[in-house]
C-alpha cells in the first residue's frame, strides 16, 4: 500500500565496487514495475531476446494451451503460476518471462492490486495535489520567493478524477506489459487444490484446473478494521474509500498514525480539513526512527490543524446517522477505561492491513496461517503446519507479512523466480527502502537507531550516528525548503551502513543511494568518493557520508586523524589490490 | 553536524556564571537560590552563534525530565537542534517562550531537582525576569502580561454563554447538554495560543461545535471603530521609528478585523434630539446615573420592539434570535479596548444599571472581568461623543448583528415645522448592521423607535 513505484530499467548489477564484500547472496535491484510497463517504445531499447519474446506473444492469440512462452515440461500446464496480479505478482511474472518460464497469473479482481488501484498510486495523485495546495497556501513561503498568488482553491471532483485516471492508466500499462510479454492472465479467484495444482474461476462459472511446476501466492492484503468499528464507506472509511475522495470533511479523525494515516493527514489538511489522530501507542508515528518522528511531528503535525490522542484505542466508532456526527469512543490503552468521546464528521481507519488469504485452499496442502499471514522462510518458501517446507509453493508480498511494501513484494517475487530457475537468492530486507510521501517526505532504509543499538549490543560492535541538515544544502535553500534532516547509522570500525533515515524535500527519491549501497555492500569509505552534481539535494547524502568517521584501526592501524583524502585513496587501492590477488574481484 | 548538543546544561553554580549576564543575575543570586535549582542556558551551537531562537519546548512546566531527554529545540544560524537535559529533575519554569530569542549563555529555563522546588524556582524566574533589563527575559514577561489582557478584552461578541443552553441550536447535541466541550483541532490549538477558555466560547460550527473563528471572535475585544479613542496615539513608551509586533490581543483584533470583511454590512444614520434626555440626565445624575447607562437603557428598550436588530447570523443560513438583550459598550483602555456587557439592559432599572456599569468599568480597568461580563453582548454601543466626535461609523464585530456609533450631542440650529428657527441639542447615531439578517427598513424602524424613546425619555426611569 504505502510505497513507491519504481521504474527502473537497470538490468546489470554494477561491477565496479571496491570494499569488502560481505553479502553472500546476489542482490538484485528492486524494481516494482519495469520500463516495459510503458509500452512499445521501451521494447526497442530492451534486449533483443525480450523483443522477440514479446513479438511472439502479440502475434498469436494468447491462451493457456498454445504455450508460446518458455518451454514447459510436458506434465505441467505452466512453469509458474502466480495467484494475484498486484505489483508483487507483476514483478515476478515479468522476471519469470525474462528467465524463459511459461507463466500465468490469476487475478479475481482488477490487475494492479492494492498498490495500483487502492494504494500507493492513487494516493500519490492526491499527495501531488496536496503538495501544491500547501505551497500555494503558504503565504510566507510564496512571499519569501517573491511570488504573488491569489487565493488557491480546488475542485474536489477534479482532484478525485486525477487520482482515478492515474490508477487506470497505470493499470492498463501493467496489463499491457504482461500481455505483451505473453503472460497468461487467468480471470477468477485462485484456490490451491493440491500440490502444484490450482483451481480458478468466477463465481457461478465452472472452475478450471491448471497445474504448474511452481506456484507463487501473491494475494496481498486488505485494510484492517479493528472490531467495534463500523465502516459504512461514507463517514467511517478505510483508505479504499478515502482515495476516491468522495467528500472532504471539516473534521476527520484518523485512527493510526503510520504511513497511511500520515499521508492522508497531509492530503486532508491541505484540502482544508482539520484532523485528529488516534494512536494506540504512546507516540505518534511509531515505527519511524524516534528522532525522525520527533522532527516530523514538529513539522507535519504541530503547525498544522491537527491534534492527537495517544495511548488510546478507538474501541467503538459509529458512523454519522440521524443528524448525529460520527461518534468515537476512546479507551485508554493501558487501563482499558473509557477515556473520551469524540464527535467528528468522518473517521478514517488506518490501523494497518490484514493479509488477504481466505479461500486460498491452504488447508488442502496442510498450511495454517498465522493471523492470516502465510508462514514462509527467508526464501519465501511456504511452511506447513508441521514446520516442513511445502515443495514448489512460495508466498510473496503482504500475504506473508514480512515487509508490507509494494516494491518489497516485487523484490521477493524476483527472488523466488531466481530460485526456481536454479540460482539461489535471499532478499536482504534491510536494503529495501520505505517512504512516506508527506510534505516534506520521510524515507528510510535499514535499521532505526534503537534497532541498531540493540543489534550492536548483542553482537558486540560499536555504532556511530552522523547527521546533516537540509538547511546546509544549497538546493534546499533555493527551494526555500530547508526543513529536514538526514541521519546515518553506521559501524565506525568497518564503514558498514546500517540504516539511513531522511526527512526533508524529496526524501523518497534521495534514499536510493543509501539503499543501493546497503544492497551492494558498499561501505562509507567508498561511497564518500562518489561525486554528486552541484547544487542538488543529493548532496545532503554526500555530506552525510562525508561526515561519517570510519577508522581503519583493525585493518591498517591508521589513527582517525590521519584519515585524510590521500590515505583513504591509498587504502582503497591497497584493498582492491589485495582482493585482486586473492581472486575476490575481477 | 547537527548532533545533539552535549554541553547545554551547566549547573548554575555562581562560579560558572558569566560576567556578561551578571547584571541580570545579580538579583537572582540575592534570592539565595539553592544549587538544586539549575538554570538551563542558551547553548552555543556553533562558533558563529551569538543568539538562538527557541523553536519549541518539548516539555512543559512541571514535567519530569530524565537525563539525556530532549527538552527544547533551538534554532541556530545553521540548524535546529534538540537540547538534552544533563540532569534529572523537573522543568520548573520556562523563561523564554517559544519563538523567543535569547543570547548564548543566558538562562532560558529553570530545572528543579524535586517537585517541591518547582514553586520556588518559579518565584525565582519571575523575580529575575522582572528585574532583568534583558530583552530575552522580557519576552516571557510580556506574554504573562498579555495573558490577563486577553480575557479582559476578549469581548466575545457572539452569543451569551448563559443562553447557550436555551438557544438549542448553539449546543452540540451529543455534548451532554453543553457539559462537554466539542472543539475542532484547530480551534483547540488557537484557544491555547490565544489563551481563550473554550468553556466560555459558543460554537457556530456543524452541530454547534467550536471552530477556529469562534475562538478568534472570543479572543478579540469588540473591534469597534473606537480605536481612535485610544488615549494618546503617541503615548509615552512608544519609540518612534520602530516596528512593534502585535501583542496576542492586538493580533487577535487584527484577525477579527479582517474576518469582519466577510460580513455584508451597511449603515444607517439618524439625528436624534437630546434636549429631553439631557434634562433627565441632569435631574438624576446625582443618583449616580451615567449617560452611558441611559443610552444603553434607551437602546435596550428600542430593541425590545425590534428583536431582529438584536439577532445575528451565525452560519449564513439562519437568524439567531437572542433571548436576552445584552448591551456591550466599548471602553478604551490602555493598549486596546474592552466591551463590558450590561446584561438584560431592558429589564434592569436605570439605577441598578448605572451601578452595574460603574462596577464593570472598575473591573475592566483592573483587568478582572469575568468571561460572561465581556463576551455575552448581543448589540454593541460605541460612544465617542465625549471627544467631541460628531459622527463616525463602526465595524461590526463578527458574531453580532449590529453596532451603534454614537456621536456628541451638540447644540444645532434647527428649523421647526411651523417655520421658526430654534436651537436644539442633537446627536448623530450611525448603526452598522449585517444585511443578511437586518434590512434597511428594520434599522430605520429601530432608529425611529430609539429617537422617540430618547426624545421622550420618561420610560427610561420606569
Amino acid at each position: 500500500m504505502h510505497s513507491t513505484l519504481s521504474f527502473s530499467r537497470a538490468t546489470t548489477v554494477p561491477t565496479t565496487n571496491y570494499a569488502f564484500h560481505s553479502q553472500s547472496p546476489i542482490n538484485l535491484r528492486f524494481c516494482g514495475l519495469r520500463r516495459e510497463a510503458f509500452g512499445i517504445s521501451i521494447l526497442t531499447r530492451s534486449s533483443s531476446g525480450r523483443v522477440r519474446l514479446s513479438t511472439r506473444g502479440r502475434s498469436k492469440r494468447i491462451s493457456a494451451s498454445t504455450g508460446n512462452n518458455g518451454t514447459p515440461p510436458k506434465s505441467f500446464d505452466y512453469d509458474l503460476i502466480i495467484i494475484g496480479a498486484g505489483v508483487g505478482g507483476h514483478g515476478a511474472a515479468l522476471h519469470a518471462v525474462e528467465k524463459g518460464l511459461k507463466t500465468a497469473i490469476i487475478e479475481g479482481d482488477v490487475v494492479g492490486g492494492t498498490c495500483v488501484n487502492r494504494g500507493c498510486v492513487p494516493s500519490k495523485a492526491l499527495l501531488a495535489v496536496s503538495g501544491r495546495m500547501r505551497e500555494l497556501q503558504s503565504e510566507h513561503h510564496m512571499k519569501a520567493l517573491g511570488l504573488q498568488v491569489s487565493a488557491a482553491g480546488y475542485d474536489r471532483q477534479g482532484v478525485a478524477g486525477h487520482a482515478n485516471n492515474l490508477a487506470s492508466k497505470i493499470r492498463s500499462n501493467l496489463t499491457n506489459s504482461m500481455k505483451a510479454l505473453g503472460v497468461d492472465i487467468l480471470t477468477g479467484f485462485g484456490t490451491i487444490v493440491g500440490p502444484q495444482k490450482v483451481k480458478y474461476g468466477k463465481v457461478g462459472f465452472t472452475d478450471n484446473i491448471v497445474t504448474a511446476k511452481d506456484i507463487i501466492i501473491a494475494t496481498g492484503s486488505v485494510p484492517f478494521v479493528p472490531k467495534g468499528i463500523e465502516v459504512d464507506g461514507k463517514t467511517v472509511i478505510t483508505s479504499d474509500h478515502a482515495l476516491k475522495l468522495e467528500f472532504v470533511p471539516d473534521w476527520i479523525a484518523i485512527v493510526g498514525s503510520g504511513y497511511i494515516g500520515l499521508e492522508f493527514s497531509d492530503v486532508y489538511t491541505a484540502l482544508g480539513s482539520e484532523v485528529t489522530f488516534i494512536e494506540a501507542l504512546d507516540q505518534l508515528m511509531p515505527g519511524f526512527d524516534p528522532e525522525i518522528s520527533k522532527l516530523a511531528q514538529r513539522v507535519l503535525i504541530n503547525p498544522r490543524k491537527i491534534d492527537y490522542h495517544t495511548g488510546v484505542f478507538a474501541t467503538k466508532i459509529t458512523p454519522a446517522r440521524d443528524g448525529k456526527p460520527v461518534i468515537i469512543e476512546l479507551t485508554d490503552a493501558k487501563t482499558k477505561e473509557h477515556k473520551d468521546t469524540l464527535e467528528v464528521d468522518a473517521a478514517l481507519i488506518a490501523t494497518g492491513r490484514a493479509p488477504f488469504t481466505n479461500g486460498l485452499g491452504l488447508e488442502n496442502i496442510n498450511v495454517v496461517t498465522q493471523r492470516g499471514f502465510v508462514p514462509v522462510d527467508e526464501r519465501m518458501r511456504v511452511i506447513d503446519a508441521n514446520g516442513n517446507l511445502v515443495p514448489h509453493l512460495y508466498c510473496i508480498g503482504d500475504a506473508n507479512g514480512k515487509m508490507m511494501l509494494a516494491h518489497a513484494a516485487s523484490a521477493q517475487g524476483i527472488s523466488v523466480v531466481e530460485q526456481v530457475t536454479g540460482r539461489d537468492h535471499v532478499l536482504n530486507h534491510l536494503s529495501v527502502p520505505a517512504a512516506c510521501f508527506t510534505h516534506p517526505e520521510i524515507s528510510m532504509v535499514g535499521l532505526t537507531e534503537p534497532q541498531a543499538r540493540e543489534k550492536a549490543e548483542k553482537e558486540g560492535f560499536e555504532i556511530s550516528v552522523a547527521k546533516t541538515s537540509f538547511k546546509a544544502n544549497t538546493k534546499a535553500q533555493a527551494e526555500n525548503e530547508g526543513e529536514g534532516l538526514a541521519k546515518l547509522i553506521y559501524r565506525p570500525d568497518n564503514g558498514e551502513i546500517l540504516g539511513v533515515h531522511i526527512f526533508g524535500l524529496h526524501a523518497a527519491d534521495l534514499i536510493h543511494e543509501a539503499s543501493n549501497a546497503i544492497a551492494l555492500g558498499t561501505r562509507i569509505q567508498d561511497i564518500k568518493f562518489a561525486v554528486h552534481a552541484h547544487p542538488t539535494l543529493s548532496e545532503v547524502l554526500d555530506e552525510l557520508f562525508k561526515s561519517a568517521k570510519v577508522s581503519f584501526g583493525s585493518f591498517l592501524h591508521c589513527s582517525q586523524e590521519l584519515l585524510n583524502f590521500y590515505l583513504i585513496r591509498f587504502c582503497d587501492y591497497a584493498l582492491t589490490r589485495h582482493k585482486l590477488l586473492l581472486g575476490l574481484e575481477s | 553536524m547537527a548532533n545533539v548538543l552535549q554541553t547545554s546544561f551547566l549547573p548554575s553554580t555562581s562560579s560558572l556564571r558569566r560576567p556578561s549576564i551578571s547584571g541580570s543575575k545579580g538579583k537572582s543570586q540575592s534570592l539565595q537560590v539553592k544549587a538544586k535549582i539549575r538554570e538551563i542556558f542558551m547553548p552555543a551551537l556553533s562558533s558563529t552563534m551569538t543568539e538562538g531562537k527557541i523553536v519549541s519546548w518539548m516539555k512543559s512546566e512541571g514535567d519530569k525530565l530524565s537525563k539525556g531527554e530532549s527538552v527544547v529545540v533551538v534554532e541556530s544560524d545553521k540548524a535546529d537542534m534538540d537540547v538534552e537535559s544533563f540532569h534529572e529533575g523537573f522543568l520548573a519554569a520556562i523563561m523564554v517562550e517559544e519563538g523567543g530569542v535569547a543570547p548564548v549563555g543566558s538562562a532560558i529555563a529553570l530545572l528543579a531537582e524535586t517537585e517541591d522546588e518547582i514553586a520556588e524556582a518559579k518565584t525565582k524566574s519571575q523575580s529575575s525576569s522582572n528585574s532583568t533589563p534583558q530583552v530575552v527575559e522580557e519576552k516571557p514577561k510580556q506574554i504573562e502580561e498579555a495573558a490577563p489582557d486577553v480575557p479582559a478584552a476578549a469581548a466575545a461578541p457572539s452569543v451569551p454563554v448563559a443562553e447557550a443552553v436555551t438557544l438549542g441550536s448553539a449546543v452540540h447535541p451529543a455534548s451532554e447538554g453543553g457539559k462537554r466541550i466539542v472543539a475542532s483541532p484547530y480551534a483547540k490549538k488557537l484557544a491555547k495560543e490565544l489563551k481563550v477558555d473554550l468553556g466560555t466560547v459558543v460554537g457556530s460550527g456543524p452541530l454547534g461545535r467550536i471552530v477556529a473563528k469562534d475562538v478568534e471572535a472570543a479572543a478579540v475585544a469588540v473591534p469597534v471603530a473606537a480605536s481612535p479613542a485610544k488615549p494618546d496615539p503617541v503615548a509615552p513608551g512608544i519609540e518612534l521609528g520602530t516596528v512593534v509586533p502585535f501583542t496576542t490581543m492586538q493580533g487577535a483584533v487584527s484577525r477579527n478585523m479582517v474576518e469582519s470583511l466577510s460580513v455584508p454590512t451597511f449603515r444607517v444614520g439618524y439625528t436624534i434630539t437630546t434636549n429631553a434626555l439631557d434634562a433627565l440626565y441632569k435631574k438624576i445624575k446625582s443618583k449616580g446615573v451615567t449617560m452611558t447607562a441611559l443610552l444603553a437603557k434607551a437602546t435596550a428598550l428600542a430593541l425590545v420592539q425590534h428583536p431582529v436588530v438584536n439577532s445575528c447570523c451565525r452560519d449564513g443560513n439562519s437568524f439567531t434570535y437572542n433571548s436576552s438583550i445584552n448591551i456591550a459598550v466599548a471602553v478604551a483602555i490602555d493598549g486596546g479596548l474592552i466591551t463590558p456587557v450590561l446584561q438584560d439592559a431592558d429589564k434592569v432599572d436605570i439605577y441598578t444599571l448605572s451601578r452595574k456599569w460603574k462596577e464593570l468599568v472598575d473591573k475592566a480597568r483592573a483587568k478582572q472581568l469575568q468571561p460572561h461580563e465581556y463576551n455575552t453582548g448581543t448589540f454593541t454601543l460605541s460612544n465617542l461623543g465625549m471627544f467631541g466626535v460628531d459622527r463616525f461609523d463602526a465595524i461590526l464585530p463578527p458574531g453580532t448583528g449590529a453596532i451603534m456609533a454614537v456621536g456628541a450631542s451638540q447644540p444645532s440650529v434647527v428649523a421647526s415645522m411651523d417655520g421658526r428657527i430654534g436651537m436644539k441639542n442633537q446627536m448623530q447615531v450611525n448603526v452598522t448592521a449585517d444585511h443578511r439578517v437586518i434590512y434597511g427598513a428594520d434599522l430605520a424602524a429601530f432608529l425611529q423607535t430609539l429617537a422617540k424613546i430618547v426624545e421622550d425619555p420618561k420610560d427610561l426611569t420606569f
